[in-house]
């Protein structure tokens, strides 16, 4: 983990990046893949997140909608964070950035860019943008699993 | 001209607000702050009069249900109706679903339409949605302007013979356009159909007058017009009103029963009015109105609308600043900053002490007409000022992406 990480000038400039450029920022028309629509409460955040799962393997994810600034850039680091892994590997990232919102643990090898949200959870009003996409994959993989 | 600053020392809250807390307030299209007059009618009741009404055989209960009609009188004189053509609900939401079930559900047909618009409020058109896929009638919607306003062009456009039912905002709550009630309603009887009115955010700032504008049925709430919650007021022309079904069966709405089954309601509005109601409420609504008609609705009107060109004239010389209805008539200001997102907006306002709303204002079909998802939204009373018009701009003038982002994460 490089010590650039730690500097909060860093996870604003994280943040603008994936909120102004999006990663993964678009939908696929391919009936195989899994779909999540966020709606949260508020009426305002409106994602809808998919992801196609070979084998146990994630090999595409995707997302859009409707969303501020956390909601857009934590779901576009998530998509970046858990392409091309596995599905325990997805579960230990959520399990991880879970701990880190709850202001309990930060393990940055696994959170990577996603540390730039470390101190959302002193927000109250803003945990469930800061995990509405980690929701969304989350519900995908309880999905597959219960499918198998 | 209204003297802003006497007004405001009738509002606790303003009053801590002159005191420093630093707050502003400019969410007033969702709820008003209440005078101390209201405030007390409320806990007058509590302290002094805590009993039921038209009930009881003793003095108390009489008094208190004297009051209670008392606030029918002075609601009726404040719309220009007769004291049964008002009903009392718990709120414009109820008294929008009140006409819904109990007049659109009970006459309208298959191959029936109801001539509505996209800007309507969930409150008016989701019951109205209800209404059409239980009778089979159809919903259409009268295409509105660029900016959102409903034009009388537009309307005679859209409507036709099938119409039965024409329901719209008098004025919308995302917009503030002043819709043309009288002459729509005109053209509405012209085609035998009838109108009803969402006057939510109408009642509250501009002189109503139903027996001039001849309009059906009209929705408001209380608690958007300085009143307590949980009251309302569904006004419908008597005749109508007596051929309409009640919602709610119960205490108060019948006159005798027997257990064969036969029932026979009261007449109108007592019909619609079962079980104990918010008798508080309804006390405080009529200390409300009295406040309202003490400062005058016209002075109102005109000095919400100068608040509003003011922040409009100051708005516009912001580049980062989208500004949506520039040119509604009332105190609704409605706007994005470019590049930050509606609730990222609202929330560095709050961290300024401003208090706005983002979202999409509970009309979500509207997107299609302004071309935006989310809007934030200004709205200003009559006891705001220039100087907190100045706040929302100062804070406009200077927000940054990077001051929001740093609000959520630091
Ligand atoms: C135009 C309009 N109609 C209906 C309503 C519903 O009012 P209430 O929530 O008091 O029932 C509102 C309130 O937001 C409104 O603005």
């Amino acid at each position: 983990m490089s010590d650039y990480l730690k500097d909060p000038q860093i996870h604003r400039e994280i943040i603008m990046d994936h909120y102004q450029h999006p990663r993964n920022h678009h939908l696929s028309d391919d009936k195989t893949y899994h779909k999540a629509h966020m709606a949260s409460e508020s009426c305002i955040d409106d994602l809808t997140v998919m992801m196609k799962i070979d084998k146990g393997l994630i090999s595409d994810v995707c997302f859009d909608g409707v969303g501020c600034t956390i909601s857009t850039a934590s779901t576009s680091i998530l998509t970046d964070l858990i392409k091309g892994k596995t599905l325990e590997e997805a579960k230990s990232i959520i399990n991880s950035y879970y701990a880190m919102i709850d202001l309990k643990e930060l393990n940055e090898d696994l959170l990577q860019e996603a540390v730039a949200f470390q101190n959302v959870g002193k927000q109250a009003n803003r945990i469930k943008c800061a995990t509405i996409g980690f929701k969304a994959i989350e519900q995908m993989i309880k999905e597959e699993e219960t499918h198998d | 001209m209204l003297n802003v600053k006497e007004i405001r020392k009738d509002f606790p809250m303003c009053v801590k607000q002159d005191a420093g807390n630093g707050k502003v307030y400019l969410d007033n299209a969702a709820t008003t702050f209440k005078p101390y007059s209201v405030i007390e009618a409320v806990t007058r009741y509590y302290t002094d009069e805590s009993v039921n009404i038209h009930r009881g055989d003793y003095d108390l209960s009489y008094q208190v249900s004297d009051e209670y009609e008392q606030t029918r009188k002075t609601v009726a004189r404040f719309l220009n109706c007769e004291e049964r053509e008002v009903i009392f609900t718990s709120g414009a939401s109820a008294s929008l679903n009140l006409f819904a079930y109990g007049w659109a559900q009970k006459f309208l047909k298959k191959g029936d339409v109801i001539l509505s618009s996209e800007a309507e409020h969930a409150s008016n058109i989701l019951p109205l949605m209800k209404a059409a896929e239980l009778t089979g009638a159809t919903i259409e919607y009268i295409p509105l302007t660029e900016e959102g306003e409903l034009t009388i062009e537009a309307f005679k456009g859209a409507m036709h013979d099938k119409v039965k039912l024409v329901s719209i905002a008098h004025i919308s709550n995302v917009l503030g356009f002043v819709h043309p009630i009288k002459e729509l309603t005109k053209i509405t009887h012209e085609y035998g159909a009838i109108i009803s009115v969402d006057g939510a955010q109408s009642v509250p700032h501009i002189k109503t007058d139903v027996k001039d504008w001849d309009i059906d049925f009209l929705s408001f709430s209380a608690h958007k017009m300085l009143g307590p919650t949980g009251v309302g007021v569904l006004f419908g022309k008597y005749a109508l009103l007596d051929q309409m079904d009640a919602f709610m069966l119960g205490g108060g709405n019948n006159a005798r029963f027997d257990i064969c089954g036969n029932i026979q309601l009261k007449n109108p509005p007592f019909k619609f009015e079962a079980g104990t109601p918010a008798i508080e409420a309804v006390l405080g609504l009529k200390a409300a109105i009295l406040y309202l008609e003490k400062v005058g609705m016209d002075e109102i009107e005109a000095y919400e609308h100068e608040l509003k060109t003011y922040a409009v004239s100051q708005l516009k010389d912001l580049k980062n600043v989208i500004l949506y209805n520039p040119h509604a008539g009332t105190g609704i200001i409605t706007f994005n900053v470019e590049g930050i997102f509606a609730q990222d907006t609202a929330i560095y306002l709050n961290s300024k002490g401003l208090m706005v709303r983002a979202g999409n204002h509970c009309a979500k079909i509207l997107v299609e007409v302004i071309k935006t998802s989310e809007t934030v939204r200004a709205s200003v009373s009559f006891y705001n000022t220039k100087e907190e018009v100045d706040r929302l701009v100062d804070a406009l003038r200077t927000i940054t992406l990077e001051q929001c982002i740093d609000l959520s994460i630091m």
